[in-house]
């Protein structure tokens, strides 16, 4: 009884392997794997990438099927979990930290069937693709609203850690602020963390008690809001997700990261067998970036930045057009041009404007 | 200057809760180095009762009994069942950090309000400092109020001497007729209420809201300070303070221009909660720990 049984199984998966594959292809759900650095539930950076997953399978149904593995630790762990989503049947895997880059490029050469997309990353292959967002673009929006904003010209910057995706930020996010109000300054304070809901209050409440009467962040806890939130008279920014529900009166919008079209018009060039290896960087015109709704600001600094967002998504407002100096008084972009994105993804210098450290 | 003094007390406040409840299990004889996991699943507790009910003090409430049954599982494994106190601790912080995340799944992103301060606001204004002094929820007071209650529990209290001699020489205690493992037992259960105590303040009123891994390590920090502040209840009290302020200074001194790398300022805490309290702590109190501390008990007859 036990013999045939097993040979009953054996002689299936034996017509499973060798009988039409192609057919069972078609039937069968397109396995699509995420692996997220943080957890699902940091409502930041890897719970946008979660909603993005959601969002395929509402999008999909039955046709896809989505794991998802959370915490994962950047380094050997990562190629471990990689490696597993691919000898399970997964045949489009997003990484979606840039800690991931080495295992996703290593594990990519040894599963070329698998079609793989590593967020924030520069390697690419034939079978490895990259993607993100240029969030910079909203934040210079966020900027110019900071700057139509404050009375006392002091705006409070919480920044994770000082590399460049930050620094772009800050960069962007003061262009902004100082093209509409020149006598404005960013202090930008560093949390040492991405996310330490504790920890990133306290630097909001610090650069508060010092005077700031707008506050950005780039970190992912909505703790900042609540802070500006509970100090009154203090303005904020939401980040990655809209965190109007903690700060009702005092957040501006929030710079929201969508990545839901993004995965869906991925998984589609699958299903089409269109998909293929490319570098994307998407902005406000993807719509990989968008802004929350324009609150608690007047009718005019509303009008402006719809203004200036809509000149960003056209094109016909480049964030980095020169000229533009470094606050010791380098020029780093000649007048009639723009940084190039090489460029833009090695920024280590603070334009004029910024107040605070940078470690070299 | 104000604002400052006033950030360090509500930065100390959940270490000085997960830390006093430490203290007491350690001198009881139980190393448990759960405490991280049972803070987190405190903390989300803390969170879903609040929320529900509408009231900070059934959060609370619910955040000490989330940590003391946490507590219980540790103390079933470890003193039920002997196991190797450092296993079974590590385990419970793994167990709290995923059971926690799985109990708040819902509540991510969801608000909730501020408690206000204890005192009247008048208190606040009538002197120098009153912010700092009198602007505080609650929980930061019992959280000073349980500081004095233990240091008096242990210095004073029969109760207290038991408690020291089952951590100190559990055979001799068992010989004088004390109950050594029911002693640890409550010894145990009373960290693990601290320590959802220390999660609750967090998700009720530092930060009112729950995310994942919300704790951040303040659960490790706790179990250092135990033993930094030589098992002292005025040493821990002292290091969680000196521990918050520099916290703080880091954000304040980054605005006032003092200039050293950003990588000093987030090591800066440790340091000199290290280096304060191995130097003075230490020097005062030679070789504090208590003698039996991680050792396994049978009682033999």
């Amino acid at each position: 009884m036990i013999l045939r049984r097993s040979l009953l199984i054996g002689a299936a998966a034996l017509a499973m392997a060798s009988g039409a594959p192609a057919a069972f292809a078609q039937e069968e759900p397109l396995k699509v794997g995420f692996i997220y650095v943080g957890p699902v539930g940091d409502f930041g950076w890897s719970y946008q990438h979660d909603q993005g997953r959601l969002a395929l399978e509402k999008e999909f149904g039955d046709r896809v099927q989505t794991t998802y593995v959370e915490s994962v630790p950047e380094g050997p762990d990562a190629e471990r979990v990689l490696r597993q989503l691919a000898t399970s049947g997964h045949k489009l895997i997003f990484a979606t930290s840039f800690g991931f880059g080495d295992a996703t490029a290593k594990i990519a050469k040894a599963f070329p069937d698998v079609k793989f997309e590593h967020a924030t990353g520069y390697i690419r292959d034939v079978n490895l693709a990259t993607y993100s967002g240029r969030f910079e673009e909203g934040r210079y929006i966020l900027g110019v609203i900071a700057g139509k904003t404050t009375t006392s010209n002091k705006i409070g910057y919480i920044g994770a850690f000082p590399i460049p995706e930050v620094l772009r930020g800050v960069n962007a996010f003061t262009l902004g602020l100082q093209s509409v109000n020149p006598e404005a300054t960013v202090s930008v304070v560093w949390a040492n963390t991405w996310y330490d809901p504790g920890k990133e209050a306290d630097a909001a409440n610090a650069v508060i008690a010092q005077g700031a009467d707008v506050i950005a962040q780039h970190t992912d806890s909505p703790a900042p809001l609540q802070a500006a939130e509970n100090a009154g008279n203090v303005k904020v920014f939401g980040q990655a997700s809209d965190m109007i529900q903690f700060a009702p009166t005092a957040q501006l919008t929030a710079i929201v990261d969508d990545w839901a079209p993004y995965y869906i018009g991925r998984v589609q060039a699958v299903l089409d067998g269109t998909w293929e290896s490319q570098d994307h960087w998407g902005g406000l015109a993807a719509g990989d970036v968008h802004m929350a709704p324009y609150t608690n600001m007047p009718d005019e600094v509303k009008a402006l930045a719809e203004e200036t967002q809509a000149k960003i998504a056209s094109g016909e407002l480049n964030i980095f057009s020169g000229p533009i100096s470094d606050r010791d008084g380098t020029e780093r972009v000649a007048a009639g041009e723009a940084l190039d994105d090489a460029a833009q993804l090695e920024m280590n210098w603070f334009v004029k404007g910024v107040q605070g450290d940078l470690p070299k | 200057m104000e604002a400052f003094v006033a950030a360090m007390i509500v930065a100390a406040t959940p270490l000085l809760f997960a830390a006093l409840g430490e203290l007491v299990a350690e001198r009881s004889g139980v190393l448990n180095l759960g405490v991280e996991g049972m803070m987190l699943v405190g903390a989300v507790c803390a969170f879903i009762v609040a929320k529900s009910t509408g009231s900070t003090a059934a959060g609370a409430l619910a955040g000490a009994g989330a940590g003391l049954a946490m507590a219980a599982l540790f103390a079933l494994v470890a003193l039920g069942f002997s196991a190797n106190q450092a296993a079974a601790g590590l385990a419970l912080t793994i167990f709290g950090g995923g059971l926690s995340g799985l109990l708040g799944r819902d509540y991510v992103g969801v608000p909730l309000p501020k408690p206000g301060p204890l005192f009247p606001a008048s208190w606040a204004e009538a002197i120098p400092y009153g912010k700092a002094i009198f602007g505080h929820d609650a929980m930061v007071y019992l959280a000073l109020a349980s500081a004095v209650g233990i240091w008096w529990f242990l210095a004073r209290a029969r109760g207290g001497l038991k408690l020291r001699a089952a951590g100190d020489n559990a055979e001799s205690g068992h010989a004088l007729g004390l109950p050594v493992l029911r002693i640890r037992f409550l010894a145990v259960l009373f960290g693990g209420a601290m320590a959802g105590l220390g999660g609750a303040y967090l998700s009720l009123a530092y930060t009112p809201m729950w995310g994942e891994g919300m704790t951040a390590g303040r659960g490790w920090i706790a179990l250092a300070l135990v033993v930094f502040a030589g098992w002292r209840v005025g040493w821990v009290a002292a290091g969680a303070v000196l521990f918050a302020a520099v916290t703080q200074l880091q954000f304040y001194a980054q605005g006032w221009g003092w200039r050293a790398p950003s990588q000093f300022w987030a090591a800066a805490p440790y340091l000199a909660t290290i280096l304060a309290l191995a130097l003075l702590a230490g020097r005062r109190t030679a070789g504090s720990a208590p003698a039996a501390l991680g050792r396994i008990f049978r009682p033999s007859s």
